[in-house]
């Protein structure tokens, strides 16, 4: 059976491995290619690779440092930032991308979906969301969770799945950076809204949030988190471990 | 040297590193006097049946690889390049083929339960048929091992060149081998050490 999949997200900045606390305070932590080996050997089951600042400065994603991880890695490898045309998406695919994940520059240009999953197919097209309540609404948030879009977060992706997207990523910006678990009302509303893979993302401080996760929603199909992993605090074999022992299914390695 | 066909889907840049990685030489080509002198050929493939079918015919590589498989060079088909390998596909209407393994790819969206949600992708168990030896390419791994799935189609009629399945609410082929012909629906190239013997293995064929 398939298992659940736990994702190690490398936030990356000038190179570098950096986790903020709700999108602030930025502190460099560790070199993508290093901690990219690192989980692939320690039992990661993929890898997301974000440039964090791409969306908001208009940078490119430095694709050296990208192609240097994927010819190191033999996981599935996610990119996202500064995602905002087709030529792009050639651009980090050709750089050993598995998969394209689209945020601000979907909302940008909503064909963006449609045009990327006609030509690579939607298995590779990911869609991002940064989603926080604002009102009593689950809303859209752009530019890295700096800009309130005004779109209902639930209704943005339906349409991401009617193009195309073969997978989404829903980031809480209210549990992330907190560690106080995953945001699971909102995870729900999305997992029974979609028919594709969802993975959640913004709030693991511990194992057992991961647990909580999967107890709660049982066919989500990934966590996603990323300081935690950085900063040691917990090792991904210890993890998948206490999650097989509660009878959740997982790859060991 | 294993020739790794370019006809230009999908990403193989990970296939090529992956290769590297083990200490196989290995060549990015859509050159038939490459093809021809290589040892072996890995036929990669991500994206749509009928279009990479007709690039396949369009650029003479079909003809090439069938070549070359019938002078009796080893041939490994992944994902989609393992669909190419079959008679037909009905993705997206009817589509003919490599036909170096008998059977046809189809939809899984049918027998799969309901609920469960397709495309299948994910890391997912190998299992091997029981009536036969296991299979050359799955020596150094074993069964029940987790190898990277994304996919819709899947091979079907293809029993007697089984050599793997994976359970997701149905069994689904998960590799096949017909004499010299290989096939894998899953990308070894990007199921981490279990992928990379499973590339060793091939290299030793």
């Amino acid at each position: 059976m398939i298992t659940k999949r736990i994702i190690p997200c490398l936030d990356v900045r000038n190179g570098r491995v950096v986790k903020g606390v709700n999108f602030q305070g930025i502190s460099d932590v560790n070199s993508p290619v290093e901690l990219g080996r690192y989980y692939s050997d320690n039992g990661a089951d993929e890898l997301v690779f974000y440039d964090i600042t791409a969306s908001y400065e208009e940078r490119a994603l430095f694709t050296d440092i990208l192609r240097e991880v994927a010819s190191t890695i033999f996981i599935p490898l996610t990119v996202g930032g500064g995602i905002n045309t087709i030529d792009d998406f050639d651009r980090v695919l050709k750089c050993g991308a598995d998969k394209v994940s689209v945020n601000s520059g979907a909302i940008r240009n909503p064909d963006l979906i449609y045009e990327a999953a006609q030509k690579y197919g939607d298995q590779c097209v990911v869609l991002s969301v940064d989603v926080k309540r604002v009102d009593g609404e689950f809303r859209v948030f752009a530019k890295g969770g700096r800009e309130d879009t005004g779109m209902d977060a639930i209704e943005w992706i339906k349409r991401g799945e009617a193009n195309g997207a073969g997978e989404i990523v829903v980031n809480s910006i209210d549990t992330d950076g907190v560690k106080q678990g995953f945001d699971i009302e909102l995870l729900r509303l999305v997992n029974d809204a979609v028919n594709v893979p969802v993975i959640a993302s913004g709030g693991a401080g511990n194992i057992q949030h991961f647990i909580d996760l999967f107890e709660a929603i049982p066919d989500i199909d990934a966590g996603l988190a990323a300081s935690i992993f950085h900063f040691g605090e917990v090792a991904i074999p210890d993890l998948k471990a206490e999650l097989k022992k509660n009878g959740i299914l997982v790859r060991t390695v | 040297m294993i020739a790794i066909i370019d006809y230009g889907v999908g990403n193989i840049f990970s296939l090529y590193s992956s290769l590297k990685f083990i200490g196989a030489d290995a060549v990015l080509t859509s050159d038939p006097e490459v093809i021809a002198k290589s040892d072996k050929i890995i036929l990669p493939g991500v994206g749509a049946f009928g279009d990479a079918a007709a690039k396949l015919r369009e650029t003479g590589l079909a003809d090439v690889v069938k070549q070359e498989v019938a002078k009796g060079k080893t041939l490994l088909g992944i994902c989609l390049g393992m669909q190419l390998l079959f008679d037909k596909s009905f993705e997206y209407g009817e589509h003919e083929g490599l036909g170096l393994i008998k059977g046809a790819v189809r939809s899984m969206e049918p027998v799969v339960p309901a609920n469960y949600k397709v495309p299948h992708i994910g890391w997912n168990e190998l299992h091997f048929p029981k009536d036969r030896e296991v299979s050359p390419l799955f020596k150094y791994i074993k069964e029940n091992d987790f190898v990277y799935f994304v996919h819709t189609f899947y091979g079907t009629d293809c029993e007697a060149s089984t050599i793997a399945t994976t359970e997701y609410g149905a069994e689904l082929t998960a590799a096949v081998a017909d004499g010299n012909v290989y096939g894998c629906q899953f990308h070894p190239e990007k199921s981490g050490e279990v992928g990379m013997k499973i590339l060793r293995a091939f290299c030793e064929l």
